[in-house]
């Protein structure tokens, strides 16, 4: 960490070195900025060793959880009597997160040579790119591209003359949050109703049409190729020792410069402060999300908190999708937690009782709350039916939607008590 | 299971091979591999609530009311655990709300949360007093709620098929509906729409236009035979059924188990009543026959037996020509009289139909026997022929579960279904099929076309015109190998219809696949009565128990057990159903004594008519009007199936008896009339009353040995080539059409499958006949019009329902396997007018 810190650029531009180039999602551009040169190092090396490489970089999912991709990579079966599958969750939805789709606007080929890697490496002859519905831009963008690399043979059958065959199909979703938990985005994939699905078994034993599956980031995915290139040392010399690599952090809110900033993991949010500029306008800080709204709250009080997967953890958080959201003072944090338990409500699947019956009723009352019509008691109220979502729900949704909640009212409780004065009952002979 | 030993420490059990050690709520238990926590508590005797679950269905863990605290090898799991979707493990430690605080919590906070959106309406509730909702909220709810905000509502009730009502705000979204349509029944018609709180079930019709196209997945209504079994297994009142609902209270019902009276399927049921009136019918719980379903026609076809027109007095024709009433004592003594004479003259035939309990149908062949001392007696109200018969007294008669029953076709690597469409003609014989199909069993049919049957089993079809079913078979050694190895494997079945009756040869066909192959063969008839009128002797050639009655030495047997003299008993086959009638027509017998036949049924019901005209005397014994009885000279009512006790044998050989679930109605069962009738005519047959009868038929099934004849196949016939210009027709019963136990029940109706005449793209196109357009078949007799629909039927045939509306035989006096010819339109210019 000290290392990150001394670094004098904190910037490291890996995975958006070719952003700002003309044209960028060329297939011309890219090849000529060394892209494609990892497929043909790693069609030359066993399946087995790319998934050792990925492993030893320590690249961990980029979707929020922060899974080892090489150890995910490792649960697909070695022999190949079913087809295996890639798909590669491009359905980003977190409040806050907007890094996979600029990924994909303007560095499309890195998403699909990560790809042809990641299928070669885990025996998957078809991939699927399942993109969220509402960024038609980028879906064709992604088509686009997608057409281009097998025009120029990077795609279809015995690419490169290695003898793997590997197929790219590009799917819109519909526009459902829900979508983007990968159970649910395999059964929306394969033309059902969006909605989580039981586990055992996990996709790595029946994913896509129950076949072995292993759903990735597009981020994670997109990162394999430097990887590849660079070697599992290169790539650990950023970030730190559990959290290594660069990482595309998402900044929006109050500040000067809002944007993708990709720095070493461990980064914290003076640093990405410096880089965006400052608070807008000078107006002090006041709260910030680490990693989008499902990630608990952070303060000023966190400003030095590293941004890996166990430092956000470790300050009562998590790391999410590095999707930084600042807000300044201006901003009444019960208003903000109001208008996210809304976007839970509205993106509840419906499934399972604790979130479909919670947001609907949380959202209510925080409606109520800010409109100033709630109690004192409506604050206990909420956080416990927050504890009786926390955990009891069938999928993360659940557990994102309160966050916000516990978080706000843990950092923030004289806000929402202040909202309820007004309503302190006085009950007539009470002081008898 | 084994249980907790009281001091684990000292002598720990044996865990057997397939089974692990856990612990719950600190009690030491053994339980199977692959067994859910929530079953494994329960036997324990903790019972942990929940909505989803549902031992027949997949684990959904949807509702998170069953959440419970685990440890795996002394570390607790993070969050609580849905005990309904999680299986057992060695050492693993699992506490409920009965010794956890935080599954305590957590059962308590997940049941205000489903109480919030739920209407507090269960004073008018249907299930208001035997709710699980209700109940369980009692049990682990708080007692008051701290919502205070806006309740979700929704316009109620949504119409979702003519019998199902749907009161989405009373629903908890379990999915046990969808789930049990999707899985059991395999008519995904209904499925969730939206998302979040405003997630409901619905169909393609219920749902918002917008969203109809994304999010229906077939476009049709909730048309499913086993949708009455959504609203048994509603954990709420959200699914009703426009027959029950605000009709009762659970706690006015007095509750009576009984069986079906419509397939032979012999499902078991539970009837409720209030005051004398039965209001509704549930599945009973039989794991051996029909788990915990039951088909749409089981559970709401019982009205027949308050229709107005219900006959509830004997009828005597007077010399004005009218049918009067009468008392019991001058019906019995008019038809005693005429039937003395007739038996001292040219003679009595008995027709009994295929709707009697085992104690009726041996009481209706000791009449023939023994009162009209006659074989003349025949159960097949429907078309038959000396083939079956010879089929049916060989490998018929006398199995039992033993030899083919729904556990061995559960467990069956495949079953051949033979003329013989499970889901129509035995609805839950379908259901193990499909549960069968989904664990990996092959199902195959010889038929005509892709059925709903075919589908949904994911059988395969050998198509054949009609009446080429034996030809069919007898191809398959050498035509399709690979099944006919399959049915050579142990514990393959064939299962054949009542339709095989209608193509000559089929027994045959089927006798000789048997032989060649190993594969065990069971008979499923339609109808309940009809393996129990076989057993009991209701036929022209079998004694009760099956010995031919042309064995001297059964007949003695059977003499000497009814204290009858020496050579009493007819040594001579008699005439079956088809004979019978002709005899009447032709004035060779006296007199008829029919028992709930519909000429209707029969294969030529105009000859049925005649004869009935024609004979000199006609005893009926029936329950409502009937072109029996408007041809009878004495009506005797009869009391329906819930009036009386009995036994229905099923199509397995198992015995399926019920109590009377209505008590002194005064309705007599036919076993008591013909007993009381035979009494006029001076005979006794020790059959007054149901329990009577069976000990009677007991002990005469076990005295009179039975010889087993094998039978003979006939060699395979050639088979005629269709006449130029006909096309050959095929034709069954849906299992809800015109049937006489289904009036009064516009609500059952409305689920019946549309009427069409199928045909494939090349026939219709040759004949000019257009999909959804009218078609017409015709015959000489008359003609048939119905839409027509395009299907996968082989060239030059077409397929119609044999009874909706229009009876086949009635109207153009072929059935399966006849000629017809096909026209489009309604058939107005072929001249017929």
């Amino acid at each position: 960490m000290a290392d990150t810190a001394s670094k004098t650029d904190p910037l490291t531009p890996v995975l958006t070195k070719r952003w700002l180039s003309p044209d960028s999602w060329r297939l011309s551009t890219y090849e000529q900025l060394e892209g494609y040169t990892a497929i043909r190092k790693a069609l030359r090396m066993t399946p087995e060793a790319l998934v050792e490489l990925v492993k030893e970089a320590g690249l961990r999912g980029r979707g929020g959880a922060g899974f080892p991709a090489g150890v995910k990579w490792s649960f697909m079966p070695p022999n190949e009597d079913k087809p295996h599958y890639l798909v590669i969750n491009a359905d980003e939805g977190e409040p806050g997160t907007c890094k996979d789709v600029p990924l994909m606007m303007a560095d499309p080929h890195s998403l699909i040579e990560g790809c042809i890697i990641a299928s070669y490496a885990m025996r998957a002859h078809h991939c699927f790119i399942y993109v969220r519905g509402e960024v038609l831009h980028c879906i064709r963008r992604l088509n686009n591209a997608v057409r281009e690399a097998y025009a120029a043979g990077y795609l279809g059958r015995n690419i490169l003359d290695s003898g793997f065959d590997l197929d790219i199909t590009v799917h819109a979703g519909a526009g459902a949050y829900i979508c983007g938990e990968e159970t649910a985005l395999l059964d929306s994939l394969e033309g059902r109703r969006g909605q989580p699905r039981l586990k055992p078994p996990f996709p790595a034993a029946a994913g896509l049409y129950a076949k072995p599956t292993t759903v990735n980031n597009v981020e994670t995915i997109a990162t394999v190729p430097y990887i590849v290139n660079g070697g599992a040392d290169w790539f650990r010399q950023m970030g730190t020792e559990k959290s290594p690599g660069p990482k595309i952090y998402s900044i929006s809110g109050h500040v000067e410069r809002p944007g993708q900033y990709e720095a070493p993991l461990g980064t914290t949010l003076r640093q990405l402060l410096e880089m965006a500029g400052g608070m807008k306008d000078g107006i002090p800080l006041k709260f910030w999300t680490p990693g989008g709204s499902s990630t608990p709250m952070f303060t000023a009080e966190h400003l030095d908190v590293p941004l890996d997967f166990e430092g956000a953890a470790e300050a009562g958080s998590m790391l999410g999708t590095t999707a930084v959201m600042v807000f300044n003072e201006t901003v009444s944090v019960p208003w903000a937690v109001m208008k996210w338990a809304k976007f839970y409500e509205h993106e509840s699947c419906g499934k399972c009782t604790p979130c479909r019956e919670g947001t609907y009723w949380l959202s209510q009352v925080l409606e109520r709350l800010v409109e100033g019509r709630g109690t004192e008691e409506d604050i206990d109220t909420m956080l416990d039916v927050c504890d009786n979502i926390l955990g009891r729900s069938f999928c993360a949704l659940g557990d994102g939607a309160v966050s916000p909640i516990q978080s706000g009212i843990k950092y923030f409780r004289d806000e929402f008590l202040a909202l309820c004065e007004s309503n302190k009952r006085e009950l007539v002979g009470a002081s008898a | 299971m084994t249980l907790a030993h009281d001091k684990p420490t000292e002598t720990q059990p044996e865990v057997p091979e397939g089974h692990v050690r856990l612990t719950i709520d600190g009690q030491e238990v053994i339980a199977p591999k692959g067994e859910l926590l929530i079953r494994t508590a329960e036997r324990l005797g903790t019972i942990i609530p929940r909505f989803c679950d549902h031992p027949l269905l997949d684990p959904a863990g949807a509702c998170r009311q069953c959440l419970v605290e685990v440890s795996m090898g002394g570390r607790p799991m993070p969050k609580p655990q849905a005990s309904c979707t999680m299986t057992v493990a060695d050492g693993m430690e699992v506490k409920t709300q009965l010794t956890s605080p935080v599954a305590d919590k957590a059962q308590k906070g997940v049941m205000e949360l489903l109480l919030i959106n739920h209407p507090l309406d269960c004073p008018i509730c249907d299930k208001g007093g035997e709710c699980p909702l209700q109940n369980q909220a009692m049990a682990h709810g708080r007692a008051d709620s701290r919502f205070v905000d806006r309740k979700r509502t929704f316009p109620k009730p949504l119409r979702i098929s003519s019998q199902i009502l749907l009161d989405r705000e009373r629903c908890v979204l379990c999915q046990r509906c969808t789930r049990f349509s999707q899985q059991i029944a395999g008519d995904p018609f209904i499925d969730l729409l939206e998302r979040g709180a405003q997630q409901q079930i619905g169909t393609s019709e219920t749902a918002d236009l917008e969203a109809a196209a994304s999010t229906t997945p077939s476009g049709e209504p909730f048309q499913s035979y086993f949708s009455g079994n959504t609203i048994q297994i509603c954990p709420v009142g959200a699914l009703t059924s426009a027959q029950y609902r605000f009709r009762s209270r659970p706690f006015d019902l007095v509750s009576t188990p009984s069986v079906c009276e419509h397939c032979s399927s012999g499902c078991a049921e539970r009837t409720d009543f209030r005051r004398g009136r039965i209001m509704r019918k549930l599945a009973g719980d039989d794991p051996d026959v029909n788990e915990e379903w039951i088909c749409d026609k089981g559970r709401f076809a019982f009205r027949y037996a308050t229709a107005p027109d219900r006959i509830r007095k004997p009828l005597v024709r007077g010399e004005d020509g009218q049918l009067r009433e009468s008392s019991w004592t001058e019906a019995m003594q008019v038809a005693a009289d005429a039937l003395v004479k007739a038996r001292d003259g040219k003679g009595i035939g008995v027709l009994t139909g295929g709707r009697l309990t085992v104690e009726d149908a041996y009481a209706y062949q000791k009449f023939a026997r023994v009162a009209a001392r006659t074989n003349d007696i025949d159960f097949r109200a429907r078309a038959h022929s000396a083939e079956e018969l010879r089929f049916l007294a060989s490998s018929v008669v006398g199995t039992t579960p033993e030899h083919v029953s729904f556990s061995t076709l559960e467990k069956a690597p495949i079953v051949l279904c033979v003329a013989f469409e499970p889901e129509d003609e035995a609805p839950i014989v379908f259901l193990r099929l499909r549960k069968a199909s989904r664990k990996g069993t092959r199902v195959a049919y010889v038929g005509q076309w892709t059925t709903s049957s075919v589908r949904k089993t994911s059988g395969e079809l050998l198509a054949c015109a009609p009446g080429a079913e034996a030809a069919a078979l007898d191809g398959i050694p050498e035509h399709a190998k690979d099944l006919h190895e399959a049915l050579s494997a142990e514990g393959a079945v064939i299962l054949v219809g009542e339709r095989a009756a209608e193509v000559p040869g089929l027994f045959s066909a089927v006798q000789r696949l048997a032989d060649g192959t190993g594969a065990r063969v069971a008979w499923i008839p339609r109808r309940a009565g009809e393996r129990g009128a076989l057993d009991a002797g209701a036929v022209p050639t079998l004694l009760p128990g099956g010995a031919p009655v042309t064995d001297a030495q059964a007949r003695a047997a059977l003499e000497q057990l009814w204290r009858l003299p020496e050579g009493t008993l007819p040594a001579e086959p008699g005439r079956d159903t088809a004979g019978i009638l002709a005899a009447a027509a032709a004035g060779e017998l006296d007199a008829l004594v029919v028992g709930g036949v519909d000429p209707d049924d029969l294969p030529d019901p105009q000859a049925a008519r005649a004869a009935l005209d024609t004979v000199g005397f006609v005893v009926s014994l029936e329950m409502r009007p009937s072109a029996v009885t408007e041809r009878a000279d004495v009506v005797l009512p009869i009391a329906p199936t819930a009036e009386k006790a009995g036994t229905f044998r099923n199509w397995e050989g198992r015995d399926r008896p019920f109590d009377v679930t209505l008590q002194n109605t005064g309705a007599l069962p036919d076993c008591r009339v013909l007993d009381t009738l035979a009494v006029e005519m001076d005979v006794d047959l020790f059959t007054q009353t149901p329990k009577a009868a069976w000990a009677d038929f007991d002990r005469a099934a076990g005295a009179v040995p039975r010889t087993v004849e094998a039978f003979q196949a006939e060699p395979a016939a050639a088979q005629e080539e269709s006449t130029n210009g006909h096309v050959k027709l095929s034709t069954w019963r849906q299992l809800i059409d015109n049937g006489s136990l289904q009036v009064e029940e516009p609500h059952l109706a409305g689920t019946a499958r549309p009427a069409v005449i199928r045909l494939n793209a090349a026939t219709a196109e040759r004949h000019g006949v257009v999909a959804g357009e009218l078609a017409t078949v015709r015959t000489e007799r008359g003609a048939l019009t119905l839409p027509a629909e395009i299907a996968d039927l082989p060239d030059g045939v077409v397929w119609v329902p044999s009874r909706s509306p229009v009876g086949v035989y009635e109207a153009l006096g072929v059935g399966h396997g006849g000629a017809v010819q096909l026209s489009a339109g309604s058939g107005e210019t072929g001249g017929a007018a």
